[in-house]
């Protein structure tokens, strides 16, 4: 009787986890599904499912060049943040990652609460800054602004690294009479290395993707993607957003797999 | 000898100069003069009082706002918790190949651009959607239903969108609970339910509370999502926000509303960081 009364507990308990847990799977993957589907439609409506297939959606991107030119000033700016965000951020890491004290711990709070606290607020705040100092709008102050929400993506997957590195190892090569330089090229910058990417990959798809702070920094001149088609969704519902959508998806699934593979990014997202 | 070896491990502090003067320069001056402008008494910034802040909390229309946009958040992170938790309780159950399935699925909304996710919303919730499609021929609804723009729309594509921040701390502490805790509460005679309730959910409490903090920050912020799916009806903090700085251009109201929202959301993390060490002392003890 009471083994009984156990197994439908665990039946209805498994069923249970079960259909939420395929709920949420569903949730998190008809989004993209949709807009595959939505992108080869051949209609002037987003009507799902679509009345018929084309290209002709894909076709029309070779003359939106707005929204060509607001992909290259978004994917300019991704690669300079990129590029700051791993030099300032794996330095930074190589400090606080080893030190227990009370500033490290200050210092790691205080490079990580951009992750936190409303980009929105710090985006006009960086324009009221550059305004008072007479810093006219431009890809610089973009990049700038996109550092600094980027870069804490680089410091936590390089100390995540760091704290795996095993130290053995260092103090093994200076007792063999290396230098701190040659030991930080030949041991500990080929084992951060996977670390180092993942966090330059999230730095530079989260500076492409970046709103908040671009809504503020940026001007006709430097018209970013994210934004110019949020602002194309808000005045019509423009069909060419679905193709430029089904590239974007392509080609995140696509850096993904890969990335997966030589960096272990989803390790390093936990 | 034995003493020169802890040096070699660590690096010097001063690697972390650079940054900490960016920092300084980009982020905390900006921040420092947005609240020198929120103090501003009027538009043309002349004198100070604090007169923005008494507009605000003394203004219903600009409580009901900050209200709504926290309670969004709550609703969004109940809905992701809901259905998160099994999400993460499956995965660490799943065999090797399943995983490597799963974590692409969880994962590829978090890089997705919050455009192309929100888009996906209007596709689906739209009058020509899915949803709608579906409910027409199935013959539940004889005239579209009007779902974009409301609020459970809003709530329900948050909640896709942020879902990966919810999952991902999960997965961590629920594959990090002792096989040997279930195993000892199945012996003793608990059933599938209560050794769930007793064991497994209290000891990933510091996982739950890690999600839920991401996940409660990123959809009171999300900004795209809100307006494009809420529509002009709803009003949310960040668009408030936008709306005083950029088309009225008044940034002393602008700027002491990014306070009072930063205060708000500052608040927020310091709960659920003080509920966090709690619920850590907890599992440890």
């Amino acid at each position: 009787m009471n083994a009984r009364r156990i197994n439908i507990g665990s039946i209805s308990f498994s069923l249970v986890m079960g259909f939420l847990a395929i709920l949420a799977v569903v949730l998190l993957v008809t989004p993209t599904i949709v807009v595959i589907v939505v992108s080869f439609t051949s209609s002037y409506s987003l009507r799902f499912p679509p009345p018929g297939y084309s290209l002709r959606w894909y076709a029309a991107l070779g003359d939106a060049w707005q929204l060509q030119f607001a992909a290259w000033n978004s994917l300019t700016v991704a690669f300079w943040t990129t590029v700051l965000s791993v030099l300032l951020g794996v330095a930074a890491a190589l400090a606080i990652a080893r030190s227990d004290s009370l500033k490290a711990k200050v210092l790691d709070s205080l490079f990580m609460s951009p992750l936190v606290l409303p980009a929105l607020a710090f985006g006009l705040s960086a324009l009221m800054l550059f305004s008072l100092v007479g810093l006219p709008i431009s890809p610089l102050t973009l990049v700038i602004g996109h550092t600094i929400v980027c870069v804490p993506y680089v410091i936590r997957t390089t100390v995540a690294a760091l704290a795996q590195l095993d130290t053995v190892l260092l103090e093994s090569s200076a007792s063999l009479g290396a230098s701190r330089w040659y030991s930080f090229r030949r041991i500990t910058l080929p084992l951060i290395r996977p670390g180092i990417l993942a966090g330059a990959f999230l730095a530079f798809m989260s500076s492409f993707d970046n709103v908040p702070v671009s809504l503020f920094l940026r001007d006709a001149r430097t018209d970013m993607l994210p934004i110019r088609m949020w602002q194309d969704l808000e005045g019509k519902l423009d069909v060419t957003i679905a193709a430029v959508s089904g590239v974007l998806i392509v080609i995140t699934v696509a850096t993904l797999l890969v990335m997966e593979r030589v960096a272990g990014l989803s390790r390093r997202l936990r | 000898m034995a003493g020169a070896f802890p040096a070699v491990t660590r690096y010097d502090m001063r690697l972390a100069a650079p940054l900490a003067g960016f920092y300084l320069l980009f982020f905390i001056a900006p921040l420092v003069l947005l609240a020198i402008v929120s103090l501003y008494a009027d538009v043309e910034m002349k004198s100070f009082s604090l007169a923005q802040y008494v507009r605000f909390l003394f203004d219903p229309f600009s409580l009901s706002v900050l209200a709504s946009t926290l309670w969004l958040g709550l609703k969004v992170t109940a809905l992701c918790l809901v259905l998160g938790y099994p999400l993460a309780w499956v995965f660490t159950r799943s065999p090797k190949w399943a995983q490597g399935v799963l974590i692409i699925v969880i994962i590829l909304p978090l890089l997705t651009s919050v455009v192309v996710r929100t888009f996906a919303w209007i596709v689906i919730l739209g009058r020509q959607g899915i949803v709608n499609n579906l409910l027409l021929s199935l013959g539940v609804a004889d005239t579209p239903l009007r779902l974009l723009y409301t609020d459970g729309g809003v709530v329900v594509a948050l909640a896709q969108v942020q879902m990966p921040l919810m999952v991902l701390p999960l997965i961590t502490a629920i594959s990090r609970i002792d096989p040997n805790m279930l195993d000892a509460s199945s012996a003793l005679g608990a059933g599938a339910w209560r050794s769930f309730f007793k064991v497994t959910l209290p000891l990933s409490l510091p996982g739950i509370l890690a999600g839920c903090l991401l996940t409660f920050a990123a959809a009171i912020t999300a900004f795209i999502t809100q307006s494009l799916v809420g529509g002009g009806q709803m009003l949310f903090m960040p668009m408030y926000l936008y709306q005083q700085a950029s088309t009225l251009s008044n940034w002393p109201f602008a700027a002491a509303i990014s306070i009072i929202f930063l205060v708000a959301v500052l608040a927020c993390v310091t709960l659920f960081n003080v509920l966090g060490r709690l619920a850590r002392g907890h599992v440890q003890a």
